[in-house]
């Protein structure tokens, strides 16, 4: 287990690395990554598990030009280059499963399957209601709701936390804002691109995720070939850290199989 | 010194505000009635042109999607004036130029009221409270450095008078600029930025436009001036700020007697106490920087939120918000701000606001004028002008008015 800083176009980008065997890139959504997180270890006990923490995430910097999850992408491509990796699993969630469907639409041959797990980055519904609920228009209490099946235990409660992990999370707020906030938590190109995706690709989705919608997900999918959906139960937004076990125990057969 | 009437334009007729979330952005328009509001446009204008007769200055500001301040379209408001009124300096605080997509625009709404006017306009700028970014959809992070590529590029506009120039920043592009009218004021009106951060300050006294302040009291006004000295200074400027280049907002009600004189100045403190807006709107992500977010977390309070508790006349004055009483107390004052601060050159009037009626308005305004004003002026006299444009037609003539066909 290791994180080392790698620079990329410039950016010092921070690189978390646990396991060995085939390579599995891990995109973090807008909450950011802590080697915390109960995923790492059922993922990292079979994969070569690779973790960087996005531009303006955790601590990797943040330079004027990067503004778009599709800046984020092009850089991963190089991060891959660079890591000597020629085709990977990727898993992305929420944020990260945008970064990772802009990834696949542009290099298709580099993944050998992909996991979306309930990705933001396509708009499919009427132009007058968002896709996305406008979680910067709402009191925490009501995102907490959305986010979690049972906020109770998992919305994070901030005196707990040190003042450097706080500044992270705040990071963290402000560059998910810049990279999200037009177009809401989408690129207009994406839709039309994701055709080009060849991986076996498997979308998930927390049962009582208030954010990304079943019928929103469903949609997402279609615009993908052949691509599958799972649902995990007890779990909302983030089902990888609400539900581990059960996540791992959906995602791992998939990507074995 | 310089005083200034400035009315937000407020549409006091609301239900009872425990009946809404936010009196900002999501307040539903219904409750506005046109009919009314009419009504309260013209009385606006008319007190205006009022504090105009009396001596002052007219200022006006813009916000959006709110019931606080009806006038969205500043620009508007300011053309209307720029005809109606002969003498008055017209100071707009300002275009929100972060918020706001087209600057080029917005030098060519300023250098048409400048001409209209005959010179009279005061171009002001503002980066917009949070409650702005709603409306405006506009991106919160990155807003800083929109407001500076804006606004040089707006002077830009403004000061290039040989054809077409091409602009290509982080955040504007723009492949051929040439504005009709260019600006009466050669080069440019005078500028103003406002803010309420020392930081912020810091950035317009490097560029020496007029630094502006809002209710920031003995504490925070101090603070804010402070840091536009010490950008002055950065800027390789040699001697103090000339007090021309600073100016304070405060609540201002003078009246012949102390009881009148509060009973309006109560009335003013709606101003502070409707102001109900809910955190996720007043703090979007990334309007503060995360140090100032931080600090807020662990329990830092911004100052208005403690003084709205427990609002009093006394208070706002004990803080230095308000300058309330007798032309004797409102001088006297006025005097223990400007003194703690280290003194400023214009005294921006906030002297309208919810239910202070019309004819209260204009007996704070006259009274202000009257008896407060020549004081002022004598006891704080201008420095030499920092900045004194030139008319384009090289008479030196700014204040003329339009004398008919």
């Amino acid at each position: 287990m290791k994180t080392s800083v790698i620079k990329l176009a410039g950016v010092d980008v921070e690189v978390f690395e646990a396991g060995s065997g085939n390579p599995l890139l891990w995109l973090h959504g807008a909450n950011g990554f802590a080697p915390a997180h109960p995923f790492v270890k059922p993922f990292a006990e079979r994969r070569r598990l690779v973790v960087p923490s996005h531009p303006g995430f955790g601590k990797s910097d943040l330079p004027l030009w990067i503004d778009r999850p599709d800046d984020i992408a092009v850089m991963y491509l190089e991060l891959l280059d660079r890591l000597g990796i020629a085709k990977t699993e990727i898993v992305g969630c929420s944020l990260g499963g945008w970064i990772a469907a802009e990834m696949a639409s542009m290099a298709p041959e580099r993944f050998a399957k992909i996991v979306l797990v309930a990705p933001a980055g396509v708009k499919v519904g009427p132009g007058d209601k968002l896709d996305i609920p406008d979680i910067w228009a709402l009191p925490q209490e009501e995102v907490n709701k959305l986010v979690f099946h049972d906020p109770a235990k998992m919305a994070v409660d901030p005196a707990n936390l040190s003042d450097e992990q706080l500044t992270i999370m705040l990071r963290n707020r402000e560059t998910t804002a810049l990279l999200t906030w037009e177009p809401w938590m989408h690129n207009p190109k994406l839709k039309h691109r994701l055709h080009r995706v060849k991986a076996p690709t498997l979308f998930v989705r927390g049962v009582s995720d208030g954010l990304m919608s079943a019928a929103y997900v469903d949609a997402y999918a279609k615009l993908v070939p052949g691509a599958r959906t799972a649902t995990i139960a007890a779990a909302g937004h983030a089902p990888q850290l609400e539900q581990p076990a059960a996540f791992a125990a959906t995602v791992l057969p998939f990507l074995d199989g | 010194m310089r005083a200034w009437h400035f009315s937000e334009n407020a549409y006091p007729y609301l239900p009872p505000a425990d009946t809404y979330s936010s009196i900002r952005v999501t307040l539903p328009n219904k409750v506005y009635d046109p009919a009314k509001g009419a009504d309260l446009y013209h009385r606006y204008i008319d007190e205006w042109l009022i504090a105009e007769e009396a001596g002052l200055d007219i200022m006006l500001n813009e916000h959006h999607q709110t019931a606080t301040c009806v006038d969205p379209a500043a620009p508007l408001m300011l053309a209307i004036l720029a005809r109606a009124s002969t003498k008055a300096r017209l100071l707009i605080l300002g275009n929100p130029i972060s918020n706001r997509r087209q600057p080029v625009r917005i030098a060519e709404e300023m250098a048409m009221v400048d001409v209209i006017s005959k010179g009279r306009l005061e171009a002001g700028f503002v980066r917009g409270v949070p409650y702005e970014i709603l409306p405006a959809n506009s991106n919160p992070v990155r807003m800083n450095e929109r407001h500076w590529e804006a606004l040089d590029l707006i002077v830009k506009a403004w000061t290039t008078q040989d054809g077409p120039f091409s602009w290509e920043g982080n955040f504007f592009h723009h492949r051929s600029v040439n504005i009709w009218p260019r600006p009466w004021q050669q080069p440019h009106p005078p500028i103003w930025v406002s803010t309420t951060s020392p930081s912020g300050a810091f950035a317009v006294g490097e560029r020496g436009y007029v630094q502006a302040t809002f209710l920031t009291g003995f504490e925070g006004t101090r603070q804010v001036f402070d840091g536009y000295r010490r950008g002055w200074q950065k800027a390789g400027r040699k001697g103090p700020v000339p007090i021309d280049r600073l100016a304070y907002a405060a609540l201002v009600y003078a009246a012949p007697t102390q009881k009148e004189a509060y009973a309006g100045a109560e009335k003013l403190l709606w101003y502070v106490t409707a102001n109900k807006v809910p955190p996720h709107i007043a703090n979007p992500p990334g309007y503060v920087p995360v140090a100032a977010n931080l600090a807020m977390m662990r329990g830092a309070e911004h100052p208005l939120s403690g003084f709205k508790k427990n609002a009093s006349v006394e208070a706002a004055i004990e803080s230095g918000l308000m300058f309330a009483g007798t032309p004797d107390q409102v001088a006297a004052q006025f005097k223990k701000v400007y003194d703690y601060v280290g003194g400023f050159g214009h005294l921006l009037i906030m002297g309208q606001a919810g239910f202070l009626e019309h004819e209260d308005t204009v007996l704070g305004i006259k009274t202000f004028a009257r008896e407060v004003y020549p004081r002022l002026k004598e006891a704080y006299p201008d420095s030499t002008p920092s900045y004194t444009p030139k008319a384009a037609d090289g008479t030196g003539k700014f204040a003329g008015a339009y004398s008919g066909p």
